[in-house]
């Protein structure tokens, strides 16, 4: 299925593939061979090196996001919430 | 194997070696998940507000991605937490605390029926990346634009925050739900298949296109000069 959507085995891949297969990539999803294509296809563009390392700092900057706080009311909210299954025993 | 040991057990069967191990009796006061899920059932306050805190901005988060509105998120919210103490029983740790609380949240969210019935299993097809920006032999024309220094050494990171949260919030739900789960809240891809109810594959499609589009939304609003930071939306 995969060789399918990335072309033969045989043949380099183009930049327009490997940006799809990005992902694959970064989750260890791709075959060995396929693996080896991309990598090659890397270690000779620097455009898709770039657009690798975005991707990679994409995810960096999104972990970074920071949750908002809890208010005070919700506090309360909860802790009663708490409480009262405490209470059911 | 441990089939035997499962099968006469009366309340907590073995798990296996990679779960959690709250019942461990060495276990530590280290502020951990499990040390509080240990002090929720013997009934302390303090642990409940320390989990409570630890874990509601996420959850009004990801909520936010099922429901409309606020009011509805924070009741989905409220609602999965007494859900998690009723079910506390029964939990066996055989997922981390965040991925049960997770769980029983997005399936209060769905049930809620604030959002139309989820059946589609992957929208939005076509390519990550516009094809106008490739040749006609599929290398790059238009080439990424740089702005990872920018973003790293010039740009206030609560800008950047701001920018990636808004991003995020424009992602088709689907999407928007498997970049949180594992790129905002770092859960691996099986805790999000489990959290979500979605195959290995959906969840690399999903996340392969909400990923690019924060890409591209990073690149859109970084290339060049930092004042088009506070062009739009970020008013």
């Amino acid at each position: 299925m995969k060789l399918r959507f990335f072309g033969r085995q045989s043949q380099p891949l183009v930049c327009q593939q490997v940006v799809e297969m990005v992902t694959d990539y970064l989750e260890g999803a791709l075959s060995a061979t396929d693996r080896a294509r991309f990598e090659t296809h890397l270690a000779g563009c620097p455009h898709c090196t770039e657009y690798l390392a975005q991707i990679r700092e994409t995810i960096r900057l999104a972990g970074r996001i920071t949750p908002e706080d809890l208010s005070p009311e919700m506090r309360t909210d909860l802790t009663q919430l708490y409480r009262r299954w405490r209470s059911e025993g | 194997m441990r089939e035997a040991g499962r099968a006469e057990t009366v309340t907590e069967p073995p798990r296996p070696a990679s779960a959690f191990s709250c019942t461990l009796p060495t276990m530590e006061p280290d502020g951990s998940d499990e040390w509080l899920l240990r002090g929720l059932r013997s009934g302390d306050e303090q642990a409940f507000s320390t989990l409570v805190d630890r874990y509601y901005g996420s959850m009004i988060r990801l909520a936010l991605s099922f429901v409309r509105s606020r009011a509805v998120a924070e009741e989905v919210v409220q609602d999965t937490w007494l859900a998690m103490l009723r079910g506390l029983g029964a939990f066996e740790g055989r997922s981390t605390l965040k991925t049960w609380l997770f769980s029983i949240l997005v399936n209060r969210a769905r049930t809620t029926g604030a959002r139309e019935a989820r059946s589609v299993p992957v929208a939005d097809a076509g390519p990550v990346v516009d094809a106008s920006r490739f040749g006609p032999s599929g290398e790059w024309a238009e080439p990424p634009e740089l702005w990872i220094e920018e973003a790293e050494s010039r740009v206030d990171a609560e800008k950047l925050r701001h920018l990636l949260r808004t991003a995020i919030d424009g992602l088709p739900a689907r999407q928007r739900e498997v970049v949180l789960l594992r790129d905002v809240e770092d859960l691996t891809s099986a805790e999000v298949c489990e959290v979500l109810a979605v195959s290995e594959g959906n969840q690399r499609v999903l996340l392969h296109r909400g990923r690019a589009k924060l890409r591209q939304a990073l690149e859109n609003s970084l290339r060049g000069s930092i004042d088009d930071l506070s062009g739009g939306e970020a008013r």
